[in-house]
Order: C-alpha cells, then sequence, then structure tokens
C-alpha cells in the first residue's frame, strides 16, 4: 500500500509538475468556479440573514400569533390582554410585545432617506436587542431609538444624534424626531436594518392608514415574544399557552423563520443555483481530465505493459484530481476572501464559517467525482495500446 | 517438463481471431527456444503475426492454444495479476513509439523500472545512469525526453528495458522511426548489452539489415515460423539480400 502511495504520488506530481501551466489553468476555473458557488452560499446567508437576523437573535422560544394569520408576522394582530394572559401562564419567564412597521429615516446628509424596519419593542423584555455601545431604552423617555449596527453602517449615526423618520399616516406625510440612544448588533428585519423603538412609541410613529388614525383603538402589536424558563420545556409551555389564552397560535422561532415571507423559496433557490454551478464544475473538471485520458491512452498502455497495476493507475489520477482540485478550492477561497473585503455593508453577503465549509467540502468532491468516469476509462486501457495493437 | 537452459521457449502457440470475414489464424503453430545471451530477431512481411507473437511472449495477449515457459515457469496458465508482476520483474520492453513518459527525465524514465519493482535504491540509481552513459546519453541524463531524439529516446528506451535484469527482453521495431546509422548503432549497442548481460533478446523487425548483430533469425509468414538462419553467414546472406531496398 505505501509502495502504491509512493509511486502513483510520484508520477501524479511529477506529471503536474512538468505540465504546470496545463494543471493550473484546471485549477483556475476550479477557482472560478469555487468563487461562484462560495458566493452563491454567501448570497443565501446574507439575503436569509438579512430575512431573519432579528427574530434568530431573538431570546425567546416562542412566538404567539393572532389565530389564523399563518404565522405571518405582518397579518397578525394581538392586543395587550393576551400579553397579559400568556404573562401568567406558568413556565413562562418574559413576555414582550413586537410590532413591526416601515419608516424612512431622513439622513442628516440629505440624499435618498434609509428604508428600514420601524420594530416597536418592550423596553427591559424580551425582544430589545442587546447593547454595544450607549444604554438600553429607559420607560420613561418616549423618544427614544436604538438603531442597529446595519443602520449605523449606512446612515452614519451615533450615539446622541437626533434620528427623523418620515411615516405615511393616513394621507399625510409625518416627521417624527427620536434621539438615538444606543446601537445594538446587526438586527436586521425583512432585509432591512432596524430601528427599536418603545412599543408606545412605536404606536404613535408607525405607519397608519386613514382609518387608524381617525379611530381611537387601543393599542395594537403583531406578535408575542415568550420567553419561557426551562428551553427544554418550550413545547409543554406552548401547549399550556394555547389551551389558557384562546384566538392564538403559537410557533417556535425556528418555525417563525421557515414562516418568514420568501425566506424559504430564496433559500431553496439559492441552493438550487448553488447545486447547478457544482454540477458545472463537475462536468468541467470531468471533461478535462477525459480529454487529458484519452491523448495518453499509449503512455498508459507503456505503463501498463512494463508492469504498472491498475491500482496504482488509479491512484496516481486520483491523487492529480485532488491536488488539481485542492489547490483551485484554496485559490478560490482565498479569492473569495480577498473580494469579500471589499464590499460594502450594503451587499448582502455573508461569509458563515458552516455554510462556505459546506460548499468547500462539496466542491472538493466534484474533483473525484468528476475523474470517476476517467479513471474507470485508464483502468480498461488495453496495455496491449503499447504495441500499436487494440483489441 | 521443465527446462532451465531456455530463458523462453514456446510450444505449439495459436492465436486465432474472429473477424467478420471469418477466423483469422494470426500466429499458427509457433514452437521457438531462446537461451541466455542469445538475440533473436523474428522477420517477416506485414500482416504475417511478428507484433501478435511477441504480445503472447511478453505475457499482454493470451494464446488461443500453446504453451509459454519463461524461466520454465508456464505463463499461459497465469492471472492477470501474475502476468502483470512478471512483465515488471522478468520482462524488458522496447516499444515502436511512445516508448517513454514525457513528464519524466531520460534517468527517470530509467529508475521507473526499479521504482516499479520496490528496487531503487542510491547503486541502482547509479547503474542506471550509467548504463545510459554506455548508450552515449552521459551528457542527457536530465533532460525530458521530449528534448531527445528519436534514437536517443530508443536508447532511454533499451536501457529501461535492460536495468532492472529481466531474463527476456523485448523489442517491436526499435529501428523504425531512425535513420540507417542511427539504426545500426542502436541495435549494435543493444546486441551487446544483451550479450554482455546475458538476457535473452527478442526483436521484431522489417528492416533485415539490423540482423547483422543478431545470433539467430526466424521468419515468419501467415503466421507461421518458416526459416530459421542460425549461422554468420546464412544470416549475412539474408542481411545482405535486401541491403539495398
Ligand atoms: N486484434 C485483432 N483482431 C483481428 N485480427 C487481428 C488482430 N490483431 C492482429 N490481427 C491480424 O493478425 C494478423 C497478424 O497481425 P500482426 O500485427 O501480428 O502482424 P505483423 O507481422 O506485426 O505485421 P506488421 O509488420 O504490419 O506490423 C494480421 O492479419 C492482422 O490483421
Ligand atoms: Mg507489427
Amino acid at each position: 500500500m505505501k509502495r502504491v502511495l509512493g509511486i502513483s504520488a510520484y508520477l501524479a506530481v511529477k506529471e503536474i509538475w512538468r505540465n504546470r501551466a496545463r494543471f493550473l489553468l484546471v485549477s483556475l476555473v476550479i477557482a472560478l468556479i469555487t468563487l461562484l458557488v462560495l458566493f452563491i452560499a454567501a448570497l443565501g446567508e446574507g439575503l436569509g440573514n438579512g430575512n431573519r437576523e432579528y427574530i434568530s437573535k431573538l431570546d425567546a422560544q416562542l412566538i404567539a400569533y393572532q389565530a389564523k394569520s399563518d404565522f405571518l408576522i405582518s397579518a397578525s394582530r394581538l392586543d395587550r390582554d393576551r400579553l397579559a394572559s400568556i404573562r401568567r401562564v406558568a413556565g413562562v419567564q418574559d413576555v414582550g410585545m413586537l410590532g413591526t412597521a416601515n419608516a424612512n429615516i431622513i439622513l442628516p446628509g440629505g440624499g435618498e432617506p434609509l428604508k428600514a424596519a420601524l420594530l416597536g419593542i418592550e423596553p427591559g423584555h424580551v425582544g430589545e436587542p442587546p447593547i454595544v455601545q450607549g444604554r438600553p431604552l429607559s420607560t420613561k423617555l418616549a423618544d427614544e431609538v436604538i438603531i442597529d449596527r446595519s443602520t449605523a453602517l449606512r446612515s452614519g449615526l451615533q450615539v446622541g444624534d437626533p434620528l427623523r423618520i418620515r411615516v405615511t399616516q393616513g394621507t399625510r406625510d409625518e416627521f417624527y424626531e427620536l434621539r438615538v440612544v444606543g446601537i445594538s448588533d446587526g438586527q436586521q428585519y425583512a432585509l432591512q436594518p432596524s430601528i427599536f423603538v418603545p412599543f408606545f412609541t412605536w404606536e404613535q410613529v408607525r405607519p397608519k392608514s386613514e382609518a387608524e388614525v381617525n379611530s381611537g383603538n387601543d393599542p395594537v402589536g403583531n406578535v408575542i415574544l415568550i420567553k419561557v424558563k426551562d428551553p427544554a420545556q418550550a413545547e409543554s409551555v406552548s401547549q399550556r399557552i394555547s389551551a389558557q389564552v384562546n384566538n392564538i397560535e403559537i410557533a417556535t422561532v425556528a418555525a417563525a423563520i421557515q414562516a418568514l415571507p420568501g425566506y424559504s423559496a430564496q433559500q431553496s433557490t439559492l441552493n438550487t443555483q448553488g447545486g447547478f454551478t457544482l454540477f458545472i464544475g463537475l462536468l468541467v473538471i470531468g471533461g478535462f481530465f477525459q480529454i487529458q485520458i484519452l491523448q495518453k491512452v499509449a503512455q498508459i498502455g507503456v505503463l501498463k505493459a512494463i508492469g504498472t497495476t491498475n491500482t496504482i493507475v488509479a491512484a496516481t489520477f486520483v491523487i492529480q484530481i485532488s491536488l488539481v482540485t485542492l489547490i483551485g478550492v484554496a485559490i478560490g477561497g482565498l479569492l473569495s476572501f480577498l473580494f469579500s473585503l471589499t464590499f460594502p455593508p450594503t451587499v448582502p453577503i455573508v461569509f458563515n464559517g458552516t455554510t462556505s465549509a459546506i460548499a468547500i467540502a462539496a466542491l472538493l468532491l466534484i474533483g473525484p467525482l468528476g475523474g470517476l468516469v476517467s479513471i474507470r476509462y485508464a483502468v480498461r486501457i488495453e496495455p496491449l495500446k503499447a504495441l500499436g495493437l487494440s483489441i | 517438463m521443465k527446462n532451465t537452459s531456455y530463458s523462453i521457449e514456446t510450444r505449439s502457440i495459436i492465436k486465432t481471431y474472429q473477424s467478420d470475414f471469418g477466423v483469422i489464424q494470426a500466429v499458427d503453430d509457433v514452437s521457438l527456444q531462446v537461451s541466455p545471451g542469445e538475440f533473436v530477431a523474428l522477420v517477416g512481411p506485414s500482416g504475417s503475426g511478428k507484433t501478435t507473437m511477441l504480445s503472447i511472449l511478453a505475457a499482454l495477449l493470451k494464446p488461443t492454444s500453446g504453451s509459454i515457459l519463461l524461466d520454465g515457469q508456464d505463463i499461459s496458465a497465469m492471472s492477470e495479476t501474475e502476468r502483470v508482476a512478471l512483465r515488471r520483474e522478468k520482462i524488458g520492453f522496447t516499444f515502436q513509439a511512445n516508448n517513454l513518459l514525457p513528464y519524466l527525465t531520460a534517468v527517470e524514465n530509467v529508475e521507473l523500472m526499479l521504482r516499479l519493482n520496490n528496487k531503487l535504491d542510491k547503486a541502482g540509481s547509479l547503474r542506471a545512469q550509467e548504463l545510459l552513459a554506455r548508450l552515449g546519453l552521459g551528457q542527457r541524463l536530465n533532460n525530458l525526453t521530449g528534448q531527445l531524439s528519436g534514437g536517443q529516446q530508443q536508447r532511454v528506451a533499451i536501457a529501461r528495458a535492460l536495468i532492472h535484469n529481466p531474463s527476456l527482453v523485448l523489442a517491436d521495431e526499435p529501428t523504425a522511426s531512425l535513420d540507417t546509422e542511427r539504426a545500426y548503432q542502436v541495435v549494435e549497442t543493444f546486441a551487446g548489452l544483451i550479450h554482455e548481460q546475458n538476457r535473452a533478446g527478442i526483436m521484431v523487425t522489417h528492416d533485415l539489415r539490423m540482423c547483422e548483430f543478431v545470433d539467430r533469425v526466424l521468419q515468419m509468414r501467415d503466421g507461421k515460423l518458416v526459416a530459421t538462419y542460425n549461422d554468420r553467414k546464412s544470416i549475412m546472406k539474408l542481411v545482405n539480400s535486401r541491403a539495398g531496398d
């Protein structure tokens, strides 16, 4: 076995080295495919992240929706009575109302307003994002706002700055002035950067229809975020809430993410694209090595005629294909990394360790897979070809 | 049954091919013996079965019937794995073309034979260099084969065919791609080494002038062995009969 590997590695490396230009070319093609696959994966991660970031980072296990809302946050309406009812259920540690809406942030320097998710949360309760700079919302002052990292990056706003938003209420555009008290980590929601205001402020400043402007109804949020005492018991707490509070439906956070509008469809589209790119890579590598082998029939015939075993012939190919793929993926990975440094924060591209690792593993596999046909072909070459005799 | 005085011996070799036009008798009842230190030429017109016979001697092709004894061992009964090992250990080859691996240097091509046999060490490497020097390639050891002329490549192939001390050395048209001057040189050196190292050598050629350096000429026609030239005089007569072609 050691002898086989020794000879195979020797032949494989010698051939690659003495034809390095040609093999490098294939490695570069693989590098480009790697770049493409990694970027599609990063785009999937970026878009997915932009969609789910706030929800996935929640310190909650369950989310309560209005019954029959199909787990669509924007379609769900829940009042504060329900908030109180859920809080009383045994096993619930904390609850927070969440109101979602959109707002345009008027940038201090002028220019196009920044579209952001306007999220109303309960200060000090589940739903308020962790602060990395400044302080959390206080419960007393209504004009406070936390902006997430992506809002800060795109707007240039800092702690202490005034923040003006424009919303449409009824038929009029209204402007509200808030004050940035804290900056959270990235908390994008619905592919937008987020800003967080106290729930009652949210009720004031959110976009409203004409009817809503005129009615004096109690404030209504979209969903209720629920933190349970023991996450392992989330399931039974969920059942208790369903039994004790009427007219709601409950999802786990994971299920809530899958139910985000367009989330699953988008992820599967990008996964399909990534899969197709891998498939093209498979064909490219397969094609290259097949052409290589067709040119080397006589050579392989000589090798076999002088007593080289099929195992050595096959192992040589496997080593070559693996090396060429490895080098290509390494170059592609490096290029992806360098490119990613140049992207502005507005581009939804996120290189996530796990996703990239899966993509790289898939890329490393396509080499040997693409070469399978050629290896089979090489093994079947008759040593008689060395004598110009064919069977 | 065992006869150890011959390096290679065949008994009534028959090879038939089935084709659309009926059965082709490529080799028809050929029996031959070659002793150590003996260099034999296999000649005959095109299609007479020389390459087929050589392939059978090389354990590359199984005869339809008959037996082949290499160092007294019957190789016609061997499994494919055993044949591969046999070719690696006991047989040396030169082919008409595409002999060498283009991505190895001259000396690496020769050493490959030792490498395959797990016998490459300092001494082996030195022997490979000496052998190439004997063949006039002392200055070309580290050239890739693409940088060598056809004759130089044939000489590298000859070194490769001899380096691992095989019992049997086979050459298919070793001079086909060479001009006359080079061809003489190559075959003369080849013959010298076979005699000196005491190998059994068989060379297929259709250039009768090359028979000047062999000890015996076997002539084939239509798959049959039709004539044997044993002594110097009759061999030289054969050589001169075609020298003017
Ligand atoms: N694989 C095969 N299938 C069918 N017929 C074959 C095959 N190989 C050889 N033959 C036939 O066997 C006969 C002998 O062929 P062979 O190649 O041994 O001749 P040769 O003496 O080497 O000729 P040349 O001098 O042209 O190389 C020819 O008639 C050839 O057509
Ligand atoms: Mg022939």
